[in-house]
Order: C-alpha cells, then sequence, then structure tokens
C-alpha cells in the first residue's frame, strides 16, 4: 500500500514532462492558429504584415474571395472527384487482388508474389513513369490521379493478412450455398473487414486530397488542375495573377494577397481538420498494422 | 498431376480473374518504366518511337559523372539525410519515452492525438507556413530579433546556407508525433511484470527507462535505423519542392530534385534516367545490405 502511494505521488520531473508535452501541442497546433487568425485578418491590417495571436479586426473578405474564385472553386471540385473516386477504386481494385493472392491453394501464388514483391526493391522512377504517362495518354487527364494510384503493394498485404483472420468456415458456408468467389468476396469477405477497409480508405483519401505533385508534373490545363497544386502555384511560385484580378474587381486595391493566402490554405485543410478527430484513430490503427507487418 | 493442376486451374479462374489485372497493372505501371531504364544508354528523343533510339552506351553516364551540379546534389542529399539521421534519429524515441511517464491517460491521449495532426496536414499548406514564418517580418524574424541573434531583418529562405536547417526543423515540427507511434506501439507492447519486478528490486525512473523501455523496444530502434540509412539517397521531395527556390538552389537542389530538373525542366530524358538508373542500382544495393544487416541483427529480414 505504501509503495504503491509512493508510486502515485507527482515529482518534479513529472511536472517538468507534463509541461514539456503541453508546450509540443502548443507547437503542434500553432500552425494551424496562425493561419487561421490570419484568414480571419481584416484587409486593411493584413497590409501591414502577419499577426501572431489573434487577428486585429475580424473579416471575412479573403474567404468572400476564395470562394468567389471559379479556377479554386473548380480546383476544389477536382480534388474533391480525385479523392472520391481514386480511393473507392483503390481499395476495390487492392482489396480484390489481394483476396485472390490470400488463397494459398492458388495456382501460380508464389510466383505473383514474388512478382509483386520486385516492385517493391526496384523501379523506373520519375523520367520512365513520366514518358510512360504521356503514352498511355494520360498526360493532361484527370484518369492521371486515378489509374496509377489504383493498387499498392503495401495496402495489398495489410488487406491478405487481414483476410486470413476471418475464419475459413464463414467462407465455407456461403461456398455450400452456392456463392462463387466474388460473392463470397463481395457479402462475406468485405462486410467483415470494414476496420481494414476505412484505415486504407483513409489513407488512401488523404494522400489524394493532399498531393500537389501528379498535378504540378502531368496536368497542363487549368480546369484540370486540383487545388493543392493551384496553392503550391499561389505560396511557392508566388502566381496570384489569376486571383488578384477577381480580388482587385471585389475589392479594388485593399486586399492584400497574403490574407487570401491564408484563407485558401484554411479551405484547402478544413475537411481534414474537421475530420481528424473522428478518424485519427483508424489512422493509427493502420501504421500498427503496417508496424507489424513491415 | 499436370492435369489435376489445370483442372484446379480451371476451377479458380474466379479467383485467377481477380488476381491477373492487379498483375497486368503492375507490368504496365511498374515493370515497363523498369524496362525503359534502357533510354539512358540511348539518345531518346521524345517525338521518336520508344527503342528507335541510337544507343550511345555509357555516354550520359560520364556527361552526369563529370556535372558539378550532380555532385553537388549528392552533397546536398547526403547532407540532408545525415542531419536528418544524427540529430533527427532520436527525437522521436525521446518523445515516445517522454510520453510514456505521463501518468494521466486522458493527457497522453490528447497529446497524442495532436502530435499526429500535422502529418496529415499537406506540404503546400506547412510549407506555405514555413515560408511565410521565414520571410519578412515573420515570426523567426520576429524571434531572433527579440532574442537578439540578429540585428536586422534576414530572408531566411533566400540565403543558401540555411536550407538544410529549414528542412530539418520544418520536418521535425511536422512529423515528430508521428514517427513515435511504432515506438509507443512498442512501447506498449512491454510486458507490465517487468516494471513491477523492476519496481520491487527498488530500480527508480531511470533506471526503469533505460533497463526495461529501452532494451524492450531495442529491436524497433535497430530495424528503423537500418532502414534510415538505406534511405540516404531520397528526400522529401514534397517538402524540399515546396521550400526551393532560385536563390537556395544550390544547397536545396537534391538528388531528387536534380533528376526532376535535368528531366522535366531541361527535357534531358536520357540524361536524367541515367542519372535515375545509377542512383537505383545504388538504392537497391543499400536495401540489400540493410535486409542483411537487420537479419544479421535480428535474426529477421525486413523483407
Amino acid at each position: 500500500m505504501v509503495k504503491r502511494n509512493k508510486l502515485r505521488r507527482i515529482g518534479g520531473f513529472d511536472i517538468v514532462n507534463g509541461m514539456l508535452m503541453v508546450a509540443v501541442c502548443f507547437m503542434t497546433l500553432y500552425p494551424m492558429w496562425f493561419v487561421l487568425v490570419n484568414s480571419f485578418n481584416a484587409p486593411e491590417h493584413a497590409v501591414l504584415g502577419t499577426v501572431n495571436w489573434l487577428p486585429k479586426a475580424l473579416s471575412l473578405d479573403s474567404y468572400s474571395v476564395v470562394f468567389n474564385n471559379d479556377n479554386l472553386m473548380h480546383g476544389f471540385f477536382i480534388t474533391a472527384m480525385r479523392t472520391l473516386f481514386g480511393t473507392v477504386v483503390h481499395v476495390l481494385f487492392t482489396a480484390i487482388v489481394a483476396y485472390g493472392l490470400s488463397k494459398t491453394n492458388l495456382i501460380g501464388r508464389k510466383f505473383y508474389m514474388k512478382f509483386a514483391l520486385i516492385t517493391m526493391l526496384f523501379s523506373g522512377g520519375l523520367i520512365p513513369t513520366f514518358l510512360l504517362m504521356t503514352k498511355l495518354g494520360l498526360y493532361n487527364n484527370f484518369l492521371v490521379f486515378i489509374i496509377p494510384a489504383m493498387y499498392s503493394f503495401f495496402d495489398m498485404v495489410i488487406f491478405i493478412s487481414f483476410f486470413r483472420t476471418i475464419p475459413d468456415s464463414l467462407e465455407e458456408s456461403a461456398k455450400v450455398d452456392g456463392a462463387s468467389d466474388y460473392g463470397v468476396l463481395f457479402r462475406i469477405v468485405l462486410p467483415n473487414s470494414m476496420a481494414v477497409i476505412a484505415t486504407i480508405s483513409l489513407f488512401s483519401a488523404v494522400y489524394h486530397w493532399n498531393d500537389y505533385y501528379q498535378g504540378v508534373i502531368y496536368i497542363r490545363s487549368q480546369d484540370l488542375l486540383p487545388m493543392q497544386t493551384m496553392l503550391y502555384k499561389i505560396i511557392a511560385e508566388n502566381s496570384m495573377s489569376f486571383m488578384q484580378q477577381q480580388a482587385m474587381a471585389q475589392f479594388g486595391a485593399r486586399l492584400p494577397g497574403n490574407s487570401i493566402k491564408f484563407a485558401s490554405m484554411m479551405v484547402a485543410t478544413v475537411p481534414i481538420l474537421l475530420f481528424y478527430p473522428f478518424i485519427q484513430r483508424y489512422l493509427v490503427k493502420g501504421v500498427m498494422i503496417g508496424a507489424i507487418k513491415g | 498431376m499436370l492435369q489435376g493442376r489445370i483442372r484446379t486451374l480451371v476451377r479458380q479462374w474466379q479467383l485467377q480473374s481477380m488476381v491477373i489485372p492487379g498483375i497486368i497493372w503492375m507490368f504496365i505501371f511498374c515493370y515497363i518504366p523498369m524496362f525503359w531504364l534502357i533510354i539512358a544508354f540511348m539518345d531518346y528523343s521524345i517525338a521518336k518511337p520508344m527503342l528507335s533510339s541510337p544507343f550511345v552506351g555509357f555516354k550520359h553516364f560520364e556527361d552526369f559523372l563529370t556535372d558539378d551540379r550532380f555532385w553537388r546534389s549528392i552533397r546536398n542529399t547526403l547532407g540532408m539525410s545525415s542531419i536528418k539521421l544524427v540529430l533527427g534519429f532520436g527525437i522521436p524515441i525521446i518523445f515516445a519515452l517522454l510520453l510514456n511517464e505521463i501518468r494521466s491517460v486522458r493527457l497522453k491521449r490528447t497529446v497524442q492525438t495532436i502530435s499526429y495532426l500535422p502529418h496529415f496536414i499537406a506540404w503546400t499548406i506547412f510549407g506555405g507556413i514555413m515560408l511565410n514564418w521565414l520571410g519578412e517580418g515573420g515570426v523567426i524574424n520576429q524571434l531572433s530579433i527579440g532574442l537578439g541573434i540578429h540585428d536586422r531583418e534576414v530572408l531566411f529562405n533566400s540565403e543558401p546556407k540555411y536550407f538544410w536547417w529549414i528542412t530539418f526543423f520544418s520536418d521535425v515540427l511536422k512529423e515528430t508525433g508521428w514517427s513515435a507511434i511504432i515506438y509507443i506501439a512498442a512501447i506498449a507492447g512491454i510486458d507490465p511484470a517487468l516494471y513491477e519486478a523492476a519496481e520491487l528490486d527498488g530500480a527508480n525512473r531511470w533506471q526503469r527507462m533505460w533497463h526495461i523501455t529501452i532494451q524492450s523496444i531495442r529491436p524497433t530502434i535497430a530495424i528503423l535505423f537500418i532502414l534510415a540509412v538505406a534511405g540516404i539517397l531520397g528526400s522529401n521531395f514534397d517538402q524540399i519542392f515546396m521550400l526551393k527556390n532560385n536563390m537556395n538552389m544550390k544547397m536545396a537542389e537534391s538528388l531528387d530534385l536534380y533528376i526532376y530538373n535535368m528531366g522535366l525542366v531541361s527535357g534531358r530524358y536520357s540524361f536524367s534516367t541515367a542519372v535515375l538508373f545509377a542512383r537505383s542500382i545504388v538504392a537497391l544495393w543499400l536495401l540489400l545490405m540493410a535486409n542483411y544487416a537487420s537479419k544479421k541483427l535480428s535474426g529477421d529480414g525486413i523483407f
């Protein structure tokens, strides 16, 4: 009893450690807070530079520019579409391939697995892949977001190991009732794999939502650019011309670029921030499965 | 025997029809690019059919090996990777250890949840924040002037000498929590009886941390370290691509970026494919060595 109490006592170390952890949380959240307050900063104050803690005067002007900008809103739409279709196609395709490969009596299984593993060890890389996309007609094509991201070895391995944990008796009884392999997969196996499907979908969705690089390499026309690629152009290349014109028309010269930048960043991040608290345990679970396998 | 196998194959046609599209996908999107690495030995031009360009042997390899900019990109890649490895590798481990010492379950959960968040923020956003902080009137300038480190504003991201440190610190800020997950999981798997026994023997907090926690997660640390060493030729492209500019290019151009600039910006496809090819070979060798080392250390390979 005495021992227990001694252990429970909070010492100097616990206090310092606790403060350190709170500091870590602060440093983690502060960048997002910074974007948030600056996106709401009123234009006449934003000209003077960014604010660190609170907006000098609250204003929705920057958001009004962002939401009235057809280009950016179209980019938002493209991103939403690629996230939706990209994720569904990725999960379905990878799961179907994985189900076939999870059967130990599959003829050619060893060969298939080796064939897949080699792609992990060696790859063509940027230039040959780029040439392949152009030859396949995927250059400047919406499908370049979907098809090359259809499959992933890593996710396939996660699916395979999960499918193996589903009791054979479940599948057997469905087979006795005359179900085909596809029937078993879609009616028995997938409905019993919701946890792993959620995890892989979320990782895929986050990838599609956040990726800007595919758009930089493969997309030429403005109307196929995802929002993140536009943001890259706005922030890193500082090309705001297409927004500035509209902002000028809407607000005259008093609207500075900076708060529009922050408002666009906020719009691009809000979906992640909103869903994050609910989805984070699935994301963590995904890493755990991956860590055990890898 | 053979007939039996054929009969099984026919019976399995549904399963086979699930797997084969995947194999075809891999063939097209992984194996064809691998095969096309052959243009490293050609003078490829995009106007001609794929394999009708003339063979030139190792010309492009000689070209890049005598290109100062190539060696500069090697230096930058190794520089940034080394900083990450030497100074950065321990940070998630320390974070996981300290987090493990937090007694309140609720605080622990909260810190965990919050610390993972930046991993899911796009580099466009995070890089944008960094660029603002490093720029004129930004947070970093306010801090450095306030603390008396500099007496006037510095455009940190336009000065090449800061670039490696910018990538290092922004990576620490964004990824520490997420990188700690594996260690947190490993620590969670330690048998509590070990701690109880150590406590009865009178071990204090540091002794328990050292003799039980760290000893128990040593295999995890070893594997992640080996993998980090194997990945030394890689760089975080999303990050560097976002933070680079014309002013800091001489310290920012990593091998990945060099390949991108030479290939997709300058259109020297064969040349940059030669660089890619050489890098893939070295990377494969590093990976195989890593696997060998991991087998030696823990009796279990990485793959």
